[in-house]
């Protein structure tokens, strides 16, 4: 546990000086060999002696100090000596497959006077899932994860569990953003012939293997994003009836969840970075967001080869205010962040607003708005409005799939202008839908979550992030395909809604069916009976004679008496 | 129902109805007004009791400790008013970033329908300034709110304080789930109605502001703090709001089990609660307590800040912190202690108020008297205005002569020519009187030397006495002669019409209903062209919606132990309709509308009936 004091210790040499931007670069080295489960193969790299300058947008801040977990190599004696320059791989690992793992903590003094740490895990594998080849021998990939990506052709998958909202406007972009709760999405081969059969399997899968309720996610939470949701590994398929997408803004992270995602690491918690992450300072923060990002990436320069990427991440953002170290400033201006509230009053309808800014002095860009909103808000698309600057901006694409009852959502993609310095205001009614009694959640005046609208744009900067290249840079720098050098991608979430669905009063059901039953079989019984009744004086029935009268006058053919 | 599907059965009935009409209907009008009184007996009401669990059995410890730094900061806080000589925006920016929060600002304007002279206002502008303690981990879908106003004078600068000595309290303790808001708010309600309506971009009177920079979710509960010295003796809870609509009742609840685990001394209408319920000064401090509560919804104004909350279903109350001559005081450090208390426990919520009653009324802190209590007497009110009904209609439909249907149908043909004329006139004079008053004060102050708010209020007065005056008897130019038949068919109508009124009223604010009731269904049930006509139209305008007014003004007045002199209370009563006039147009409120488009009308009716020959 020497690394893990030393680790400390240097975190603690940070936090006294917040200034400082460190990058905890350590590579799966020193602490293989304390481990004897894990394979011998796993390459070697030696440290990063100086990493390149992070590039970021606004150089607000560069890496001032290197720490590396270098000293453990003293302690232990196997250390690797073999040294290949970053990018080449050990060959003296198995011919069939090469592995490589890399670990990246970067700690960021934000601009509210928090901290922001995010580790960063990349496992690399030169394998080959698809096509019936069998993978038995796992060395750094999780097994669970592998046998996940072969059974169900996934080509792609990335899911997060995140407690929190990011707050843009006090703490910059992320490096990874991810919306409150649990997002997923999955690319699958273009050999899968049922896809939402698969989709329904892989996510009670992946809740046994995430101990998260991702098997709450059903059609009705699903939806198929036609291009706000693009592959970000190599491979040209980008056919969106391959693509799920979903999210449960509702669902709740903690320990439970941490734990098997630390266990997919190669040493679990028992060395590198993970030794730092204790759940009780884990949790007791201000943001928390874990992710596993699984996508195909180049073998080598030529990409002649493929390999499997699993980035694990973890983003947590420290409250220092209550440590009396806190600064308070100005509220920063990001280029692009939005935001989204539901407004009017009242249980029959609403109106969503989902507001963007581009506070770039000069630039406009386009952005995709995703929004993917319940049945049971029903929306009335044509009171859909787009507005900047007090004008009308139409989008020049929109992707609106109306939502069927109980069966599936709304999904509302376009893509608008945003003008430079500006706020755009998408705006859309909606009437909010009576339940069946048995459908409500069992806390039904809660209210019922609606999921982040997800913008993704690109931004233009004057520093373009340069992610093509990801063997030479922190890792943190890169994990969104940019296309042109002067712009770069970024995606925004917006705070989930809680809206208030109208609810009957649970608390006497046996009173209220009483009464209604009452009211219903005595008062509306009688009344409907009064109403439709035709009531007629009735003759007293005539006596014995008469009626014998009324025969013979019958038979006689004169009226009866 | 077999009663009256049989018509032997059903005759016999409704010969009794018609027979005992009259007994049946003091009977049922005694034995309304007995329950109503007999609601604040406190044997016949149930104990408060916290019925959401999330706030019951969950203990908190309440650690505030800083009442006096608080009590420092509203000092400099009143400072800083004096010398910007309103809202210290600035200054109130920065203090409540340096304790750590999102804060934001809005603008408003707005220009009042004619000048306010119970608070000197016309035109208004202002600043709302809202700091956001943002909570851990929550993905601001919920929220809290605590305000406090930033009122003229000396006000209020202790709430202020207080406020913000919470905000750093708040701000370093790690368990909120929900976002709080602190908002200080400019010209009380007026703010308060542009914040609220800017938090969800509603606009429902026609005010300017600037859209809000951030916002936590849906409000889940606020409080109003309003607090004028450093130590007070006890605390007073204001739950009547917009409409007379009242917050459930739990929050109430939460107040009370608060003050008794502080051990601070809490009022509701200012009254504390006496023990000796079964002592004829004890009935009647119950019945003074709850008749304060009924005259305060009835009038349908927010009492408070946050009666504006209750419109978009937050469950909210204003806490005042009242400092009269006793010896038992309480300092800001306890008070704090309450606050956080109360919200610790709102944080812990986790669905909005809604196990408890929101129709009640309250005899004391303790004790309350729910819906299903206190509607059987407005019932047994509305019941006369049924049985009159059914009374006219025997009596109209009675003596049929089958030979004479022909007849029948031609004398009743122009009756619906002269039901309808008096129907339409009526309510033209509402509309009338709920228009003229505001579009004419122009014309009103240029000719007469009044000023515009007595402008709009003798306005008023004036349309309301002229409709007395209208040519009532139109159906003798249609018919020649105002037969027994046409009005019947008239009262019967009026009646009808006063009961959907009266009993629509009663269910949304039952307050305002049964006062209404209680005035205007002898008058439904006694007129008849035939009584002494002098006599009857002073009792009829005794028992107008307007004189009604008058005596409530006085009645409150004498239940808050304030007397006043018929001078002082005339000028109350006109300033009270403009008070009225002006909720309708800032608020929102619908008590002025609903007695100018639809009360009064009903009563011309009646008043038409009695002159009908």
């Amino acid at each position: 546990m020497a690394a893990c004091t030393y680790c400390s210790a240097a975190l603690l040499v940070i936090l006294s000086s917040l200034s400082l931007i460190i990058l905890l670069n350590a590579q799966e080295t020193t602490q293989i060999p304390s481990n004897p489960d894990l394979p011998v193969n796993t390459e070697a790299e030696s440290p990063n002696t100086a990493p390149e300058t992070p590039v970021e947008q606004e150089k607000q801040w560069e890496p001032t100090e290197v720490t590396e977990s270098t000293p453990e190599e003293e302690d232990a004696p196997v250390a690797a000596e073999s040294a290949p320059p970053p990018g080449t791989t050990a060959s003296s690992a198995g011919s069939h497959s090469k592995e490589d793992f890399q670990e990246e903590l970067v700690i960021r003094p934000l601009h509210s006077g928090d901290i922001y740490a995010s580790f960063q895990f990349r496992t690399l594998w030169e394998t080959d899932f698809k096509k019936g080849n069998k993978v038995s021998h796992y060395g750094l990939f999780p097994k669970s994860l592998g046998q996940v990506i072969s059974k169900f052709s996934v080509r792609e998958l990335h899911i997060s569990f995140t407690q929190g909202y990011w707050r843009t406007m006090q703490w910059g972009q992320p490096f990874l953003p991810a919306p409150p709760g649990a997002e997923l999405w999955v690319w699958f081969q273009d050999t899968v012939t049922d896809v939402d059969d698969t989709w329904k399997e892989l996510t009670n899968v992946l809740s046994g293997i995430f101990c998260a309720s991702l098997n709450f996610i059903d059609s009705t939470n699903t939806v198929q994003p036609s291009a706000s949701f693009k592959p970000l590994g190599i491979g040209n398929v980008t056919d969106h009836r391959f693509l799920r997408y979903a999210t449960l803004p509702r669902e709740i992270v903690c320990t439970e969840n941490l734990t098997p995602w630390k266990k997919l690491l190669p040493c679990g918690s028992k060395a590198g970075l993970a030794v730092l992450m204790k759940s009780e300072k884990l949790f007791h923060s201000s943001f928390h967001s874990e992710a596993v990002h699984i996508r195909p990436v180049c073998g080598n320069h030529q990409c002649t080869t493929t390999s499997w990427e699993l980035r694990q991440t973890l983003d947590v953002v420290f409250d220092l205010h209550t440590s009396g170290q806190g600064k308070r400033g100005e509220m920063l201006r990001p280029l692009l962040h939005a935001e989204r509230y539901v407004a009017g009053y009242g249980l029959q309808t609403g109106e969503i607003h989902t507001l963007m800014y581009n506070q770039h002095p000069y630039r406009s860009f386009p952005v995709l708005l995703l929004d993917s909103v319940p049945w049971y808000l029903r929306l009335y698309i044509h009171t859909l409005t787009v507005t900047s600057k007090s004008k009308e901006n139409k989008p020049s694409y929109i992707h609106y799939q109306p939502s069927k009852d109980r069966i599936r959502p709304h999904l509302l993609e376009m893509l608008v202008q945003l003008p430079p310095n500006s706020v755009t205001e998408v705006t859309v009614q909606f009437e909010r839908a009576l339940l069946k009694w048995t459908e409500y959640t069992p806390d039904p005046n809660h209210g019922f979550y609606v999921g982040s609208s997800v913008v993704s744009s690109l931004v233009p900067s004057i520093v373009a992030m340069d992610t093509n290249n990801t063997q030479d840079r922190p890792l943190f720098s890169s994990f969104f395909p940019t296309k042109e050098e002067s712009s770069y991608f970024i995606r925004v979430y917006t705070e989930p809604l809680l809206v208030n669905l109208p609810t009957p009063d649970f608390s006497m059901p046996y009173n209220v069916i009483c009464l209604t039953c009452t009211v219903v079989a005595v008062g509306y019984g009688s009344l409907y009976n009064l109403l439709t009744r035709n009531f007629q004086i009735e003759e007293p029935s005539p006596g014995l004679a008469k009626r014998l009268a009324n025969v013979i006058r019958k038979l006689r053919g004169v009226p009866p008496l | 129902m077999g009663l009256l599907s049989d018509p032997n059965r059903r005759r016999a009935l409704i010969t009794l109805l018609t027979r005992l009409n009259a007994p049946i209907c003091v009977v049922c009008y005694m034995a309304g007004v007995a329950w109503f009184m007999g609601l604040a007996f406190e044997p016949f009401t149930l104990r408060t009791y916290m019925s959401e669990n999330a706030m019951g059995s969950t203990m908190v410890e309440e650690r505030f400790p800083a009442g006096e730094r608080a009590l420092a900061t509203g000092r400099e806080f009143a400072a800083r008013k004096r010398k910007a000589g309103g809202m210290p925006v600035d200054w109130l920016v920065k203090t409540m970033q340096d304790r750590g929060l999102e804060v934001f600002t809005q603008r408003f304007s707005r220009t009042l329908p004619f000048p306010d002279e119970n608070k000197e206002r016309y035109m208004v502008k202002g600043t709302n300034v809202y700091g956001i303690l943002r909570a851990p981990r929550a993905p601001r879908t919920e929220a809290l709110v605590l305000s406090a106003p930033c009122s003229p004078g000396d006000n209020n600068n202790q709430a202020v304080g207080l406020l913000l000595g919470l905000v750093q309290y708040f701000r370093n303790q790690i368990y909120w789930a929900k976002d709080i808001i602190f908002l200080v708010n400019e010209h009380d309600l007026i703010g308060m109605q542009a914040w609220l309506e800017g938090y969800h971009h509603t606009n429902t009177t026609g005010m300017d502001w600037s859209p809000l920079q951030g916002r936590g979710g849906s409000i889940q509960a606020a409080l109003s703090l309003e607090l004028s010295s450093d130590v007070v003796t006890s605390l007073d809870l204001v739950l009547e709001g917009l409409n007379g609509q009242l917050p459930n009742l739990d929050l109430a609840n939460l107040f009370y089990a608060f003050c008794q685990k502080i051990g601070v001394l809490c009022t509701i209408q200012g009254k504390l609660q006496r023990n000796d319920w079964d002592s004829v000064s004890g009935y009647s401090h119950a019945v003074q307590t709850m008749m304060l509560m009924v005259m305060k919804q009835a009038s349908g104004r927010p009492w408070g800040d946050h009666g504006l909350f209750l419109r978009y279903h937050i469950e909210a109350a204003t806490i005042k912190g009242i400092n009269s001559f006793r010896q038992y005081k309480t300092d800001a450090t306890t008070i704090g202690r309450l606050l956080e208390g109360m919200y610790r426990k709102l944080n812990n919520l986790l669905e909005r108020l809604h196990q408890s009653y929101f129709f009640y009324l309250m005899p004391s802190l303790s004790h309350f008297v729910s819906i299903g209590y206190y509607m059987p007497a407005f019932g047994l009110l509305a019941a006369i205005l049924f049985m009159r009904a059914l009374d006219l209609w025997v009596q109209l439909t009675a003596p049929p002569p089958p030979e004479d249907g022909v007849a029948h149908i031609k004398q009743s043909s122009p009756g619906v020519l002269s039901v309808l004329t008096p129907l339409v006139i009526s309510h033209v004079t509402g509309v009338a009187l709920y228009a003229l008053p505001v579009h004419f004060q122009e014309v009103a102050v240029e000719h007469f030397p009044v000023s515009e708010t007595e402008a709009v209020v003798l306005t008023a007065i004036a349309v309301y006495t002229a409709g007395l005056a209208l040519p009532h008897n139109t159906h003798r130019l249609l018919s020649g002669e105002g037969t027994e038949q046409g009005w019947r068919v008239l009262k019967l109508v009026a009646v009808l019409y006063l009961a959907v009124l009266l009993g629509c009223t009663a269910v949304i604010n039952f307050s305002l209903g049964f006062i209404l009731a209680l005035t205007l269904v002898p008058i439904a049930a006694f007129v008849t062209p035939h009584v002494p006509k002098v006599l009857s139209a002073f009792i009829l305008v005794l028992l107008s919606p307007a004189c009604t007014l008058l005596f409530s003004v006085f009645f409150f007045q004498e239940l808050q132990e304030m007397p006043v002199s018929f001078q002082e209370g005339w000028m109350l009563f006109l300033s009270v309709i403009s008070q009225g006039i002006l909720d309708h147009s800032l608020y929102g409120s619908l008590v002025y509308p609903l007695i100018a488009l639809l009360i009064y009308p009903c009563w011309l009716l009646f008043w038409n009936i009695l002159f009908w020959n």
